[in-house]
């Protein structure tokens, strides 16, 4: 069991942009293309997903003294699911229009490498409340990308922000034409690439960048 | 017959798990630097997707469908816990075949076996399969079909990724930034399978 003091403001902090999860540690990408093309589904989502996040490390990090070595993947699984099917019961009930949306992707949040993750790297080692605080750091990482996202591909794509007109469209008088190309899920890969690449430049993380497999020459 | 090679090419290449509808994803960047890996995971994953879609078929058909243990109960709600208890069961159980009757598959696959139970493309097949209510013989073509469309997906961008390296690519956007774009740009071509009719 590592000792050694925690700042919990880092344990809060860092997971936002140095370690963020979606693009430093490449976890949890799924929904982040599927789900943004506007903002009510990703709020939604990000909500569930900080919300699953925090309380399976919660949960996870309580048990962790107790849970025998060989079968803590099984019980993180099942830690997991059945908070994820809390949150779909709760989108059920309040929101049925946007559980439709959602589709599968509300289950898919027990198969979130982010939320498993975690609960393997951080809850098992640390005791409840920085577990806590980790979970809700990793979940916002996860959302201000999310929402970002969604919101680049909603104000380009359709001119609105959650739903409401932002960039008056052509067709009903207005004098923006909507880039289609951000409606389609394939933009999500290409707006998060160029995340990537924006967080790469900047000086403080240029540490990120990864080494040439294959030295260039030019004559 | 023709509505299961419908269903068969429907999954394969329309309703790509991967690349229409981005499942998968965290395996998908992570392991797809060279053929080789991609192949021996892609093999696993339809291995897997073939026994467990079938199975959770006969699960929800007769244990969790409203009604169908005890009239007038409806325990669907316990769909995803069992769903992932059944994936996780299953791949233990295939694990331990493999070790004992075919050890040099086990050398080979062994590897991605525990990978494949958080790996969101099962249990994207799972739900797939139950929100569209197929029957039996549907979820066996429909977890040949899911499996294979990831395994093909997989295996053309680490083909991409291993000619990529050769390429000078801006600093920042080395490694995961491109293979983002280039997993985009592989969507969008796969967004043309979308216009056939079956």
């Amino acid at each position: 069991m590592a000792q050694e003091k925690l700042n919990l403001k880092e344990v809060l902090l860092n997971p936002l942009v140095s370690i963020n999860p979606i693009i430093v540690q490449v976890l949890g990408i799924c929904s982040a293309l599927a789900v943004t093309s506007n903002m009510k589904t990703a709020m939604v989502m990000s909500i569930s997903v900080t919300a699953v996040i925090a309380f399976a490390n919660l949960t996870v990090s309580s048990i962790r003294n107790v849970i025998p070595g060989s079968v803590r993947f099984i019980a993180e699984l099942t830690v997991i699911a059945s908070l994820v099917i809390v949150v779909d019961q709760l989108l059920k009930a309040f929101n049925y229009q946007l559980d439709k949306q959602l589709s599968v992707y509300v289950g898919l949040i027990i198969t979130n490498c982010i939320v498993m993750g975690r609960s393997e790297a951080f809850a098992l080692k640390y005791p409840p409340l920085p577990s806590l605080i980790d979970g809700i750091g990793n979940g916002l990482g996860y959302s201000i990308i999310l929402l970002s996202v969604g919101t680049i591909r909603e104000i380009f794509g359709s001119g609105t922000w959650f739903g409401l007109t932002v960039l008056p469209l052509a067709k009903d008088g207005g004098w923006y034409v909507p880039n289609g190309l951000l409606v389609l899920p394939p933009s999500g890969f290409f707006l998060i690439g160029l995340f990537i690449w924006w967080v790469r430049s900047t000086k403080r993380y240029a540490k990120q960048v990864e080494p040439a497999q294959f030295v260039v020459t030019r004559e | 017959m023709e509505h299961y090679i419908n269903l068969l090419v429907k999954s394969i290449f329309i309703e790509n798990l991967a690349l229409s509808f981005f499942i998968g994803m965290c395996t998908f960047l992570a392991l797809s630097k060279n053929v080789k890996t991609a192949v021996g995971l892609g093999i696993t994953v339809i291995a897997v997707q073939m026994l467990v879609v079938p199975v959770n078929n006969i699960i929800y058909d007769n244990v969790l469908r409203p009604n169908s243990l005890i009239d007038g109960v409806d325990i669907s709600f316990l769909g995803f816990i069992t769903y992932i208890g059944v994936i996780a069961a299953c791949v233990q159980v295939l694990e331990m075949v493999l070790d004992r009757y075919f050890p040099v598959l086990y050398q080979t696959l062994g590897i991605f076996l525990p990978l494949i139970t958080v790996n969101c493309a099962i249990f994207a097949g799972v739900s797939f399969m139950v929100q569209r209510e197929y029957d039996f013989a549907e979820s066996v073509v429909y977890g040949f079909g899911s499996g294979t469309s990831w395994a093909i997906a997989l295996i053309l961008i680490a083909a991409v990724r291993e000619k990529l390296k050769y390429s000078d690519v801006p600093a920042g956007l080395r490694g995961l930034g491109i293979t983002f774009i280039t997993a985009g740009l592989m969507a969008i071509a796969f967004m043309s399978f979308s216009g056939i009719s079956l």
